[in-house]
């Protein structure tokens, strides 16, 4: 699964690193780093993580309706 | 109504070409999508990879803690794209409505748009910049190649240039226990981006965690053993430091080489665009169908005394392909200008630091919260006594009300009130850019509205005196 953070958004909250803390670490005080592919395995705690953090700074790719509804059976890789 | 019919047929089967499959290439993509458009869509990208992500490259990727290939950039809808990766652009005909290829090939287009970025400026000696364990770091192979070299333990790593991409790879660098020097022509990190009165702060993060910075100097040669290995460095003071690695960061130049005589404004500065991304010809008139976002983009800025901004920001990528994205598809009243205050971030010696503005375009600097002793604080920059920018270390929640201070054009120094009375900087003092700019007494220019949809610009003429 992909996952990005707008780190102009994120404001150091922590909560995601809080529900999923082998995806997201803070480094410091309030830097945010993380795993950009984690395993599938974590989906649901990263899903959780995207909708805790209060900013929406988190998007998981397949999280929102435009995907799953036009994404189904269409190649959308290269 | 004949124009309207076009626009429709444009929107319902036209061809749109993106040259450059990186995050500005692929969220343009996605909009387009999200707007409507049914047509055709083709993504050139020269690299082998779908787009990823570059920030996390010279952080946690270059720390060893993410894979280099764990960076792929969600979507954020599927985009149906015929993607030609690993082929460049090599040309552009204008007329024909055409993009060449490398491999001999062309794709033409109703649309297009450029997206190519920029990479790495290279060591100038090319012999030099050959040397093995001299690296760059921009794209996702570089990052592989030096992770790999920083995990072998290098006796010492050279990095040359502190701006944000040498600061962070000097953080990496003694997070992972590697002596590191870092050389700057400059009189502190950052001074470039931010001026010497935090770039002061910056030097005493590389201090405090063990770098040997020097600054006021240029690595004047790299030399190597006698089987092509990095061994020394040689400095503009007649010093020399031993090192098996050097990275060179001394910035970035443009993509454009391969427009070079398609007609377009372009050149190693950028591709010069509108306010609604759409590309300028060398004649300085608006290129109709052909659009520019990213940091390959140079465009004007209403809040900025409409000076054209090169900004090599992950935000201004993912802002100005969707503004670009709009325009593409739209009737010419509906069209949008990239109105988006400039944001960026970086991570380093386990710092978060925030910028919203244009720090470089201050003359001035205050310290308005917390104090730069404790590496904790903000610092509001004045340009003609507005507020033009803030940076933020470690206080990335003040951002956003100075965000609303710049698109309001508040008066700096800022008001006594949202001043914290603790702090050294009661009084603005020179903000330390080396190029101070020229007084001008231009047009009073504030944004209002939050959301792209209702920004709107008010413009305020400056007075009589000004035109006479
Ligand atoms: C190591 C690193 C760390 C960074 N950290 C931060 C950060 O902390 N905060 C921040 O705000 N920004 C950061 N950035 C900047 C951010 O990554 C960029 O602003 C962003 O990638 C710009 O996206 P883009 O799509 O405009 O250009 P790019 O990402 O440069 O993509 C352009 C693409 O076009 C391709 N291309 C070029 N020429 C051609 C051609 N002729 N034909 C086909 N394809 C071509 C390129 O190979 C590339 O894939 C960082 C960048 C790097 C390299
Ligand atoms: S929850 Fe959101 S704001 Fe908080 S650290 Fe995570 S991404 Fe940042």
């Amino acid at each position: 699964m992909r996952v990005v953070v707008d780190l102009n958004r994120c404001q150091g909250y922590a909560q995601c690193a809080f529900l999923a803390p082998d995806v997201f670490a803070m480094h410091g005080e309030e830097a945010l780093l993380y795993d950009g592919e984690p395993d599938g395995t974590r989906r649901l705690d990263v899903l959780r993580a995207e909708a805790a953090c209060p900013v929406k700074a988190i998007t998981v790719e397949g999280a929102g309706a435009a995907w799953t509804a036009a994404g189904a059976g269409v190649s959308n890789g290269p | 109504m004949a124009l309207d019919g076009s626009l429709e047929r444009l929107r319902r089967e036209g061809r749109i070409v993106v040259v450059g499959a990186s995050l500005a290439g692929l969220r343009a993509a996605e909009t387009l999508r999200e707007e409507g458009f049914t047509g055709t869509l083709t993504m050139i990208g020269d690299e082998p990879y779908e787009p990823y992500d570059r920030p996390p490259l010279s952080k946690q990727v270059l720390l060893g803690r993410v894979p280099a290939d764990h960076t792929a950039l969600p979507r954020r809808r599927a985009i149906e794209a015929q993607w030609r990766l690993g082929a460049a652009a090599t040309g552009l005909d204008l007329s024909a409505k055409r993009v060449a290829l490398a491999d001999g090939t062309s794709v033409e287009y109703d649309r297009l748009l450029i997206a190519t970025g920029v990479r790495s400026r290279p060591w100038p000696n090319e012999l030099e910049a050959g040397l093995d364990g001299v690296f760059v770091l921009r794209t996702r192979d570089d990052a592989t190649r030096l992770r790999h070299r920083l995990k072998a333990g290098p006796s010492r790593v050279l990095v040359i240039g502190a701006g944000f991409t040498g600061s962070e790879i000097a953080s990496v660098c003694r997070e992972r226990d590697l002596p590191v020097t870092v050389a700057e022509r400059g009189p502190t990190p950052l001074s470039g981006a931010l001026g010497s009165v935090i770039g002061d702060v910056a030097a005493q993060l590389h201090h405090q965690h063990g770098v040997d910075l020097r600054c006021g100097v240029m690595v004047t040669g790299l030399e190597g053993d006698g089987v092509g290995r990095l061994r020394r460095a040689h400095f503009s003071d007649g010093g020399t430091v031993d090192a098996e690695v050097a990275v060179v960061a001394l910035g970035a130049t443009r993509n454009t080489e391969w427009l070079a005589g398609s007609g377009l404004a372009a050149g190693p500065r950028g591709i010069a665009c509108d306010a609604g991304c759409r590309a300028f010809d060398v004649r300085g008139i608006v290129a109709d169908d052909v659009f520019v976002a990213g940091d390959v983009a140079r465009s004007p800025h209403p809040l900025f005394g409409y000076r054209f901004l090169s900004l090599e920001h992950w935000g201004n990528a993912v802002a100005q392909a969707e503004v670009a994205a709009h325009n593409m598809i739209c009737r010419g009243e509906e069209r949008r200008p990239h109105l988006w205050t400039p944001y960026f971030w970086s991570a380093q010696f386990g710092v978060n630091i925030k910028s919203v503005g244009v720090p470089n375009m201050a003359d001035q600097i205050i310290v308005s919260q917390g104090s730069l002793g404790e590496h904790r604080f903000t610092a509001a920059y004045g340009y003609q006594g507005r507020v033009i920018a803030a940076v933020t270390f470690d206080q990335a929640k003040w951002l956003e009300f100075y965000q609303r201070q710049i698109e309001q054009a508040a008066p700096f120094p800022p008001p006594f009130a949202t001043v914290d009375r603790r702090t050294e900087g009661m009084r603005p003092v020179p903000a330390g850019f080396p190029d101070p700019s020229v007084p001008t007494h231009g047009p009073q220019v504030t944004v209002s509205g939050y959301s792209p949809t209702d920004q709107r610009v008010t413009f305020t003429p400056a007075g009589h005196g000004h035109h006479a």
